[in-house]
């Protein structure tokens, strides 16, 4: 199997679309592990591991986490304080003291947009990016990608809706790159406040209003209204939001037949989506959580280049 | 002192709309004659200038030398030093330190230290008490103990009653208030310029508005109450609209502006990952507005150059993005930065006496300090430049104790040989002679 020739996974932006098929295809292969009764390889032992969070996170972290047991690799989490307190350790020195303990991977959610950049400029492991402020979620993206490929067999030429507060969203960045790359037709919609201020270089079209934006697509993606990002005064209230952009059966009721529901969690039901539609048998939201482990596995095999010993 | 006689250069003059060939004879630290074919008398220092760019010395009228209160990061002694390298014989110091020079006592500290540094350091006091925006400081007394000027640069003044009541006080004992001007709410939490390119880095974005509307209303309330206003690092193409526009119907208004927006685009943010050296504020804009400012320069709508040096300790900068200070630091290569502009001519009509009027003869008609000509009977302060000196942008070696620049490594053609402060060398050939 080839490896990535990069250090770092900071985004899909910078990344090809021979590379997110290679990560996707090495996901498939992960996945067969994770259906095994025993699900462990010693692919990675001896390999060491830092889980880095500075933002709360459950899915993410939880399967970061295990896809480094699933792949024997020695590992250990730490709960970063926000870099931002004037006492506190800086970021470079609390992964500089870890990374002579023999760390060769650091995965890390940070607050900051740019801060896995910065991260990775400063040491020599592998820096994973699992959450940088507003900007990329990658690992998010590769599993949302793997988990319409395993349903729809492709991306090529479906419509995707994404739909909600994009502004915020590292998640939406994230598609937006990844989803284009490999052929799928990327539409947003939401109120224009929580659009980024300008998606020309993201070459997407931005509808207000959520009917128009899902017709006829495969997949509709509801994003989390991120409560804690909101800089005030974006909309008037989630009563409102869900009222005028809330995803339920009725509101996409023009997209296809088979659509796929999607959501990258932690929902907020009845605001940004129904639980009619979010627990309903287009919802595909926890099968996107198992492919994160897989994918997971995938990126940690590819960067750490494990030798083949199964 | 021994006279000094410069040579042979080809001095430029903007002051008196000269550019040619002559010599300079200096002593008591005044210009005495500039003549061609000026002879030596045997005690006269002489300097062979052939070749060589001689002007009156710059003025960079915005600095931030960060003393008091901040002396780790730069304080007057060192920044005088990097004035000096730079080719500048006078600076003018912002108010935002620690405390406030927002008191007569503040400016005597720092024209008494400026008084043993290596060029001429103008204080700028406070327009409000403590930066705060809400009374009027002591303009009258610190006036009195050497201020030229006065600003809350680093902070717009939100209150628009302080703002009017602040131009028309300072117009009473005539002198000149500085605007930096933003609306704080619409630039509230932005790191970098509001557009495409935040965007897609997820960084919250300064628009273009915050400037612009804050700068409207300046000008607004410059009609009501009369006064001169100055407009600092003016970054938008929308601003030099408005300058255009105000200057036409006659307001008393001049603008500087930057290096670093003249140069430099928000792509250099995404295309240094994030480097927290291309964080300042205003930030650094599009190219539309990058062009529109070089067409404001060249028109007249901006009056002067001035490199807002902001510098900052390596550890400050050296964290993410968001937690990173504001501010480039620039005073040792603005003269070449904008050399090297002239000498790769990519900038059509950009001339040298052109510079030299933004970096000079302006700067110090707009303060009313001595300098920016070379009438005889006025400072022997001059710059001597080489176009044909190139360098390679070093912070490591650099005088500032700050190296916040994102040019580092780039290479300039054209630098300055010369600073001469009433009639004292203070550096030749890169060399500070104290």
């Amino acid at each position: 199997m080839q490896t990535l020739r990069r250090k770092d996974i900071l985004g899909l932006e910078e990344m090809s679309a021979e590379e997110i098929t290679l990560i996707l295809e090495t996901a498939r292969s992960m996945r067969e592990i994770m259906q095994r009764k025993i699900k462990k390889v010693p692919t990675l032992r001896g390999r060491s591991v830092l889980n880095l969070f500075y933002e709360p996170s459950t899915r993410t972290k939880a399967s970061f986490e295990l896809a480094q047991k699933y792949m024997s690799a020695d590992s250990v989490s730490v709960a970063g304080t926000s870099s931002s307190l004037v006492k506190g350790e800086t970021l470079k020195d609390t992964v500089r003291n870890v990374e002579v303990m023999g760390i060769e991977c650091v995965i890390m959610r940070h607050p900051a947009s740019g801060s896995s950049h910065y991260l990775a400029h400063n040491v020599e492991a592998s820096v994973i990016n699992a959450g940088d402020g507003m900007h990329e979620h990658p690992t998010q993206g590769l599993l949302d990608m793997f988990t319409i490929l395993d349903k729809k067999g492709r991306l090529e030429e479906l419509k995707v809706a994404i739909v909600g507060d994009i502004r915020h969203s590292r998640v939406a960045r994230s598609n937006l790159w990844g989803m284009q790359k490999m052929g799928a037709e990327v539409v947003v919609a939401g109120p224009p406040t929580l659009m980024p201020p300008d998606l020309t270089a993201f070459g997407v079209k931005a509808f207000p209003n959520v009917e128009e934006a899902v017709e006829n697509a495969d997949v509709v993606m509801a994003l989390r209204l991120q409560k804690e990002r909101q800089e005030g005064g974006l909309f008037p209230s989630l009563r409102e939001y869900s009222e005028l952009y809330g995803l339920t059966p009725q509101r996409i009721s023009g997209a296809k037949e088979d659509v796929l529901i999607m959501h990258p969690g932690p929902m907020n039901r009845g605001v940004e989506i129904s639980s009619e539609l979010a627990d309903g048998p287009r919802s595909i939201i926890l099968e996107q959580v198992t492919s994160g482990v897989a994918v997971r596995m995938a990126l940690l095999y590819l960067l750490l280049g494990g030798t083949k010993e199964e | 002192m021994k006279p000094l006689l410069i040579k042979e250069g080809r001095v430029i003059d903007p002051s008196r709309k000269f550019d040619g060939q002559a010599d300079i004879l200096i002593s008591e630290g005044k210009i005495q004659a500039v003549e061609k074919n000026l002879k030596p008398s045997p005690e006269t220092e002489v300097i062979d200038a052939a070749g060589l760019i001689v002007m009156p010395g710059l003025i960079d009228m915005h600095v931030h030398l960060r003393d008091p209160g901040y002396e780790y990061k730069e304080d007057i002694f060192s920044g005088a030093r990097a004035a000096a390298a730079g080719g500048f014989t006078a600076v003018a110091a912002m108010a935002n330190t620690d405390p406030v020079s927002d008191d007569p006592s503040v400016i005597g500290y720092i024209h008494d230290r400026a008084a043993r540094a290596a060029v001429r350091v103008y204080p700028l006091g406070a327009l409000t008490k403590g930066l705060e925006g809400k009374e009027l400081a002591e303009l009258g007394r610190m006036k009195q103990a050497g201020a030229v000027g006065f600003s809350d640069d680093g902070k717009p003044v939100v209150n628009g009653t302080i703002m009017r009541n602040a131009l028309l006080y300072a117009s009473g004992i005539d002198t000149l208030v500085i605007a930096h001007e933003e609306d704080s709410h619409l630039a509230s939490g932005g790191m970098m310029h509001e557009g495409p390119v935040s965007s897609v880095l997820g960084l919250r974005g300064i628009p273009s508005a915050a400037e612009e509307t804050m700068l409207a209303r300046d000008l607004m309330l410059l009609k009501l109450t009369g006064g001169r206003l100055h407009i600092a690092h003016v970054s938008t193409a929308g601003s030099v609209d408005l300058l255009r526009r105000a200057k036409g119907e006659g307001l008393a208004v001049t603008a500087e502006v930057t290096p670093h927006h003249l140069l430099l685009t928000d792509r250099a943010v995404k295309n240094s990952g994030y480097h927290t050296n291309t964080k300042v504020n205003p930030p650094l804009r599009s190219e539309h507005d990058r062009q529109s400012l070089w067409e404001g320069l060249l028109d007249g709508t901006i009056d002067a150059i001035a490199s807002d040096h902001a510098p900052h300790h390596a550890d400050d900068k050296d964290v993410e993005f968001d937690f990173a200070p504001f501010g480039i630091a620039g005073l040792e290569i603005t003269l070449p930065l904008m050399l090297d502009e002239f000498t790769s001519g990519r900038i059509k009509k950009l001339t040298l006496p052109l510079l030299v009027e933004k970096m000079s003869t302006s700067p110090a008609t707009i303060l009313g300090i001595a300098g920016g000509s070379l009438r005889p009977g006025s400072p022997a302060d001059i710059t001597i430049a080489d176009l044909a000196q190139s360098l390679t942008v070093n912070p490591e070696a650099w005088h500032s104790k700050s190296g916040n620049t994102p040019f580092a490594g780039r290479r300039l053609a054209g630098a300055p040989v010369y600073t001469i402060v009433s009639g004292m060398v203070v550096m030749k050939e890169g060399v500070l002679t104290e």
